[in-house]
């Protein structure tokens, strides 16, 4: 009896014990959340908490998700036992922004980080990332989009090495015009060639602002102006404007003649085009593997914009390394970005595990003939605009995303787009 | 008089393992705090430095005697609840009186270094040369010497802070590969050295001329850049060297930024700041969330209760049926009727709102039927019911089977034998008796489904919009909407959300005071 009650209590304070470590570890978590299991009606399974790791015990820690990290690791191996330092690769699966904002600040964070490049926005309003200097002979091989995507307020602050943006992929068998220059080029040869859809395009009953970019410029839509010294001017609003609702009526039309439905999603707009019911499909360089295995002959070009109006310009997602402003050996990762800017070898060793249209224009020459279609995209990237990397940006997403799918459901492109505008501006000034 | 001795005498017994395992206990507590208490100095988390050490001393007052028996039993939950629970709320409100969210995260002092280390500019055609840092003193304090190897021409240069950097005959030290590795007077530093004084490098500029200095990118390269902007502690201003613009702290809405001389927010970084009771404000007097709330505050509670009513009723006739003996394969049905709740929830959920697609989902393409089940407002809100039906039918099928088969046969055989009908029985007989173990699951379940914020995010995402309405679509229950208020549009305010928590939290509070009243009826009648 004594000796059950004791360890009973032993067991008890070993857990309290165990507790209060795990609670100093979480110790700048703002609590909230505490999601209650009473199992009822609907337990919609636990919600997983994607925590970020602990930071490895190495000399370098690079946190990024899980394919680039697969890609990365044996090329930063490498460097490290060339340069006697030992490099840990972290996969961080879920919001690795978050995890690494917090993880930053709480001085526990990584070196380095691969991300996008519109998440420099709002890395440097928290002070996440330290700006890294490109050496004259790097600029010279980066493609100036590269460039263009990391230079944030006039400061370098990442070293550029893959560029994505959306195509336009033809089905051969379902179209005539496999490159299409306009809409409405594209609309008539498809439905000449009696395919079920004419495009996959997904906008879904949220809409998608990030796939609707080409058409919505293409009408004169633009998100936020630019100011004297180019940098962008979250105080000029796009979404409402004289362009906007060109967009709109546009969008309405394509809406009615259904080539855009918010019954094509995310989920499915691959899978229409690989099942042979879409003529066209937009989409990245993702969708290619996928293309590849259905066997479908096909065809990429850049997306088209409207007979008459301004050309379309998707927009274009650079992936780059960044230098944590919090990290515990800078010096080192400021050494690993210098050597990634320099020279595209630790790119090219990155590319046979992970696929990405390289920036480096060296790199581009020599895959340009065992992968044209990565490299083309690549170059079709030269023509869309950096994705804005301003932290306003996500006060765009939804309200522009939602706007546009309710005029392709039919709602009145004027009245929807100002509104849209209005809670955009709404929302920055707030 | 024997009996009230043994008792006592055994209280007095202390058999040997009991000791060793109070001592082995002990100590791992102190082992515990002996560890965390210098760390968390260090962390400077004083917050919890306080529950550690009044944690240890409550362990040790309470669990070394033998007095305190109640103490003993009560700490452990009473510790749990302060820490999980009653810690996070504090911090919660805490937070909702601040603007903490992004680009407000940390101190002023961390905000102006991010703000002046962001402004080193490379200049236009600089050098980058291979660099090795020397020292002649400590090589973590320094003085630190800079060698530069130029790689186009091989030409070696000297500097420090107070001598510009200049041309050294390379006699005077060893070139190994384009790098100095040795110097007459100086130690090298290796890369790990450097790393480890690397905050002091990164400050660390050797004049070139007046405007531009040779500045330390990684362990062994180097530019030529400058510094735009220097910050003056004593005027509180930062100042651009190059323009001569200063930029002075100012309040652009309830946050105080660095801002130029027309008051125009000059650089993003912030700092965590006290804003009063403006969150609240903005919450209770933004137009679209306080027309929005009543809406969604009755939808809420249409869809917890239409819920909880569904899948009991469906449940509860399913276990009636496959309750009866004369059935046959009831192992077999009932573990079928399961799958639902195996699946995890998620990725029902997620397959469900594909169902739905009006030209690509099952529903429709089975069924033959052209209904716009997300896109309408009414529709979207029955097939939200329906799929938590699917989903939460099981649940209460498990609970009511159970219930049903610890109602014991007599008591129904018994109103058979005063004449009652089947139906009778269920319905005045069984049903009273089984509400009493199940009505407390229901109010458990209603609980839940009213903040159940994963059906709707995964299934509608609180759609659909109407034209020009972004606030709250026309599945949103509060806990979406609220969501969407506090994350959904200018990234993570964190003293917003908060606010928002607070006030959901004195919400759901007088709910669940309801329900207790509630329950406490149900066993009153019973």
């Amino acid at each position: 009896m004594q000796i059950r009650r004791q360890s009973f209590l032993a067991l008890s304070g070993v857990a309290a014990g165990t507790a209060l470590l795990a609670a100093c570890g979480g110790g700048d978590e703002t609590g909230g959340g505490g999601a209650s299991d009473a199992g009822g009606a609907s337990d919609a399974g636990g919600a997983e908490e994607g925590a970020a790791p602990a930071r490895a015990d190495a000399d370098l820690v690079i946190w990024t998700d899980e394919e680039k990290a697969v890609s990365l690791e044996e090329p930063a191996a490498a460097w490290g036992e060339a340069n006697g330092l030992t490099v840990a690769v972290q996969i961080v699966a879920d919001d690795l922004q978050g995890n690494f904002v917090t993880a930053n600040q709480a001085g526990n964070g990584p070196d380095m980080i691969l991300a996008a490049h519109d998440w420099i926005g709002n890395l440097v309003q928290n002070g996440s990332i330290s700006p890294v200097q490109l050496p004259g002979n790097a600029t010279e091989d980066i493609a100036p989009i590269g460039i263009e995507a990391v230079t944030y307020d006039g400061q370098t602050y990442g070293v550029p090495y893959a560029v994505e943006t959306l195509v336009l992929f033809a089905n051969k068998a379902l179209t005539d015009a496999p490159e299409p220059k306009t809409v409405e080029e594209m609309v008539e040869a498809a439905t000449a060639g009696g395919a079920d859809n004419v495009l996959a395009l997904p906008v879904g009953e949220q809409g998608d602002a990030y796939h609707m970019e080409a058409f919505y410029t293409s009408a004169g839509g633009y998100l936020f102006g630019k100011d004297s010294e180019g940098n962008l001017d979250p105080s000029d609003v796009g979404v409402g404007q004289e362009g906007s609702i060109t967009a709109g009526e546009k969008l309405k039309e394509l809406g009615e003649s259904g080539v855009l439905s918010t019954s094509i999603t995310g989920d499915n707009a691959i899978s229409l085009f690989t099942d042979g019911k879409a003529a066209y499909l937009v989409s990245g360089p993702w969708a290619l593997e996928d293309i590849r295995t259905a066997e479908i002959d096909y065809a990429m070009s850049a997306v088209p914009g409207f007979e008459g109006l301004d050309p379309a310009v998707p927009f274009a997602g650079v992936n780059a390394f960044y230098v944590a402003a919090g990290g515990k050996n800078p010096a080192f990762a400021q050494q690993f970005a210098t050597a990634v800017a320099s020279s595209p070898d630790i790119v090219e060793q990155m590319f046979p595990k992970n696929e990405l249209p390289p920036v480096s224009l060296e790199l581009q020459k020599k895959l340009a003939e065992d992968f044209p279609e990565i490299v083309k995209i690549a170059e079709l990237a030269a023509d869309g605009d950096p994705m804005p990397a301003i932290p306003e940006m996500a006060a765009i997403w939804q309200p522009l995303g939602q706007a546009q799918a309710n005029i392709v459901g039919g709602a009145d492109p004027e009245s929807t787009m100002v509104s849209a505008g209005e809670e955009i501006t709404g929302q920055i000034s707030g | 008089m024997s009996s009230t001795h043994a008792p006592a005498h055994r209280e007095r017994t202390t058999t040997i393992p009991a000791i060793v395992v109070r001592v082995l206990f002990l100590g791992a507590v102190l082992a515990v705090a002996a560890f965390t208490v210098p760390l968390m100095i260090e962390l400077k988390q004083w917050m919890w430095l306080t529950v550690m050490v009044l944690a240890t001393v409550a362990i040790f007052v309470l669990y070394s005697t033998k007095r305190f028996v109640p103490g003993k039993y009560l700490f452990p939950g009473t510790f749990f609840l302060v820490v999980f629970l009653i810690t996070p709320i504090i911090l919660t409100i805490g937070y909702s009186f601040t603007n903490f969210g992004d680009g407000t995260r940390g101190t002023k002092e961390q905000a102006v270094d991010s703000i002046v280390a962001n402004s080193v500019q490379q200049t236009e055609d600089s050098t980058w040369y291979n660099l090795a840092v020397a020292t002649q003193g400590d090589p973590v304090e320094g003085p630190f010497t800079l060698f530069l190897v130029d790689p186009e021409t091989g030409t070696v240069y000297r500097g420090d802070e107070t001598a510009p950097v200049q041309e050294i005959s390379a006699d005077e030290v060893t070139v190994t590969s384009g790098f100095v590795t040795e110097a007459e007077g100086y130690t090298i530093l290796d890369a790990r050295e450097v790393n480890a004084a690397y905050d002091a490098l990164q400050a660390f500029a050797v004049p070139i001329s007046d405007t531009s200095a040779v500045r330390v990118q990684g362990a062994n390269q180097a530019f030529e850049g400058t510094t735009m902007l220097s910050y003056d502690d004593a005027t509180d201003t930062l100042t651009d060297s190059l323009t001569g613009d200063e930029f002075t702290v100012g309040k652009v809405g309830d946050t105080e930024y660095f801002v130029d001389a027309d008051g125009k927010r000059a650089f993003s970084q912030s700092w965590l700041q006290s804003v009063g009771a403006s969150n609240y404000e903005r919450l209770f007097t933004d137009a679209g969330i306080a027309k929005q709330f009543g809406a969604a505050f009755v939808w809420t509670l249409v869809f917890a209760l239409g819920s909880v009513l569904l899948t009991f009723v469906v449940g509860f006739a399913l276990a009636l049926v496959l309750n009866d003996e004369r059935m046959r394969g009831r192992r077999l049905y009932r573990s079928v009727l399961l799958m639902p709740y195996a699946v995890p929830g998620f990725i029902s959920l997620l397959v469900w709102s594909n169902f739905y697609n009006r030209d690509f989902g099952l529903i429709n393409e089975t069924l033959g039927l052209n209904l716009d089940w997300m896109g309408d407002p009414t529709l979207a809100k029955a097939a939200v019911l329906l799929t938590n039906l699917w989903m939460g039918f099981p649940y209460m099928f498990i609970v009511s089977t159970g219930a049903l088969q610890a109602i014991p046969n007599d008591v129904t055989e018994a109103a058979r034998m005063d004449g009652a009908s089947r139906l009778q029985t269920t319905l005045k007989v069984v049903t009273p008796l089984l509400m009493v173990a199940v009505a407390p699951l229901l109010v458990a379940s209603f609980a839940f489904n009213f903040n159940n914020f994963n059906a709707i995010q995964l299934l509608t995402e609180g759609g659909p919009f109407l034209p020009g309405e972004y606030t709250r679509g026309g599945t949103d229950i509060l806990i979406s909407m609220i969501y969407r208020i506090a994350f959904g549009g200018s990234g993570a305010d964190f003293g917003f959300a908060s606010a928002v928590s607070v006030a959901l939290f004195a919400l759901t509070g007088v709910l669940a005071a309801i329900q207790f009243r509630f329950t406490n009826v149900l066993e009153d009648v019973n």
